[in-house]
């Protein structure tokens, strides 16, 4: 398989604190990849360094065949890796149409205003947002502001889209719509990364996983193999047993 | 297109009223009147360009007003330019300057980008103080002949008044156009937020000091107009900080990101000044007035007047851009 991205080796420190060290992975395309980790392990950091919010320390960034270590996000999204916001970022003044609008307008296609409306609308549709295309973006619900990030990403039409917790904060039956949503955009042809704490989307999700701990990579793998991984179970719970204790049955 | 907007045709309508008015009857005294409204509208519509789309406060706005009307006074006075021309190469030379300021100071966001406006404007007012060849703090003078190759000074000044009338309707169509463009999306994405604005692929740099050099061409212009018109410059009176913070106070009183908003808050006020400059009372009060009513403005109704019509007739919206 091709791999779309190709992380080798990035570093990203803050003054003295280290919020990523050494990190290699890739992603084929078409996969699903998962990106998990306690607070704090980097992994935001790590999204703002592939998408060039901030620029790596030392290491390298490949995305389809092209080095784009230091480019500017804005470079990035024509190149086709398109990103939604952990603290959702809406431009609150504008339409919900007029915000994916400006995704498909600077994305990859680099589309003119009507064009871009045009896939701005059918983009809302998709992810259940288009009865409310003409209201402001302020008033939208927290899950609302969260699928607006993802339309907007997807407007731009890339070939991966990183998603930054897209599931905290909904109810459940949000959460499944959601779930639902990425993998339609996974079978439309998109590669996903996505950082999620949400265990049980995640391990059903994703083809593999990479498991971040203090800025290192803890574990990559298929999902049930990156679990029972003892180095996983301690980053998280603390005891390496602790799987075998809550399971055992005797 | 441009010309689908119904705006567009009521900007070209206002225009025409605006020429109509003092040629009818020959009135002299109204055309100097409505002068003073032109530049009004030429500031607040180009301030608006940064203010209300942008999200940029600019408190040196004025820099680019005096900068091209030193320019534009030089080359008619020194290099006997004809005026036209002058105007033109004035509200390029000081557009380019305003790209490469852009470049410097727009890396600031919020109130640093703000202070940075005014260190510029005290920086240009300094230097022009001290350059000889624009006659340092004493300015310029026109030489009378330069009102000759327009037919005398009479048809001089009228010619001047036709061209800052266009210079205005101009200035109402480039922010009718940015508005509905692509490019004004990316300003809009940009005010709203710059960082979101950038990761969805706007080149924020970039627009921000094209915009900037934008609104510097026609204010420039119309410097080089307008004190081609007065006959004489000099520093006080080309970089008047007053003016530039009184058009802060059209813009927010109109509504800012709004087109006619910004024409209509320069008429407003504009009318206001005369009116309280004139009374034998207020004189002296009248920026006291302005800053009283910038602060309503912004507790009160902070969509401005434009706002407050949107809100009682959502659709107007449509119509009146």
């Amino acid at each position: 398989m091709n791999s779309l991205l190709e992380v080798r080796g990035v570093s990203k420190h803050f003054g003295g604190l280290v919020a990523v060290s050494d990190v290699s992975f890739s992603i084929a395309e078409g996969e699903i990849m998962g990106l998990i980790g306690p607070n704090g392990a980097g992994k935001t950091t790590l999204f703002n360094v592939v998408n060039g919010v901030y620029k790596a320390d030392q290491g390298s960034i490949t995305f389809a065949g092209e080095d784009i270590t230091g480019y500017s996000p804005d470079k990035v999204v024509h190149l086709g890796l398109a990103r939604t916001h952990q603290i959702v970022k809406p431009l609150n003044d504008l339409t919900v149409l007029e915000n994916v609008t400006v995704g498909a307008c600077f994305g990859r296609e680099y589309l003119d205003k009507a064009a871009a409306r045009k896939v701005a609308s059918e983009v809302l549709q998709r992810v259940g947002l288009g009865d409310r295309a003409d209201t402001v973006a302020r008033s939208l619900t927290i899950a609302g502001k969260k699928r607006l990030e993802v339309a907007r990403a997807l407007a731009a039409k890339p070939k991966l889209l990183l998603l930054d917790e897209v599931l905290a904060g909904l109810n459940p039956t949000e959460v499944a719509t959601m779930i639902e949503l990425v993998r339609t955009i996974r079978d439309s042809g998109v590669s996903v990364l996505m950082i999620e704490h949400l265990m049980q989307a995640i391990m059903s999700l994703s083809d593999r996983i990479v498991v971040l701990n203090l800025g290192r990579k803890l574990a990559e793998g298929q999902p049930d193999e990156v679990v029972h991984n003892p180095d996983v179970v301690e980053a998280y719970l603390g005891f390496p047993d602790i799987v075998d204790k809550l399971t055992r049955t005797d | 297109m441009i010309l689908r907007r119904p705006f567009f045709w009521i900007i070209l309508l206002i225009a025409a009223g605006f020429i109509y008015a003092p040629l009818h009857g020959n009135n002299v005294s109204l055309r100097e009147d409505l002068i003073l409204v032109a530049i009004a509208i030429i500031l607040a519509s180009n301030l608006n360009l940064m203010i209300g789309y942008t999200g940029y406060v600019n408190f040196g706005h004025i820099v680019f007003y005096g900068l091209g009307g030193y320019v534009g006074l030089y080359l008619t006075t020194v290099r006997a330019w004809n005026l036209v021309l002058s105007a033109l190469v004035a509200g390029v030379v000081v557009s380019l300057c305003a790209f490469l300021f852009g470049l410097a100071i727009l890396r600031l966001r919020g109130a640093y980008f703000a202070l940075a406006t005014i260190g510029i404007l005290q920086a240009v007012q300094a230097f022009v103080s001290n350059f000889d060849p624009w006659g340092r703090s004493t300015g310029m003078y026109l030489s009378f002949n330069s009102y000759q190759s327009l037919g005398g000074a009479r048809r001089a000044l009228w010619i001047t008044y036709f061209l800052i009338i266009a210079v205005m309707a101009l200035s109402m169509i480039v922010s009718l156009v940015i508005k509905n463009s692509k490019f004004g999306l990316g300003l809009f994405a940009i005010r709203e937020d710059e960082d979101a604005a950038v990761v969805l692929g706007v080149n924020a740099t970039m627009y921000k000091a094209i915009i900037y050099s934008v609104s510097a061409f026609l204010p420039a212009v119309a410097g080089a107009l307008m004190f081609f018109k007065n006959g004489m410059i000099d520093p006080s009176i080309a970089f008047e900080y007053m003016l530039s913070l009184e058009g802060i106070v059209m813009l927010m009183l109109g509504g800012q990101g709004s087109v006619i908003g910004a024409a209509l808050g320069g008429t407003l006020y504009e009318k206001l000044r005369s009116y309280l400059l004139t009374s034998p009372v207020l004189s002296n009060f009248h920026l006291v007035i302005a800053g009283g009513l910038l602060l309503m403005v912004v507790l009160f109704a902070p969509g401005g007047l434009i706002g407050w019509v949107y809100r009682l007739v959502p659709r107007a919206r449509k119509v009146i851009e």
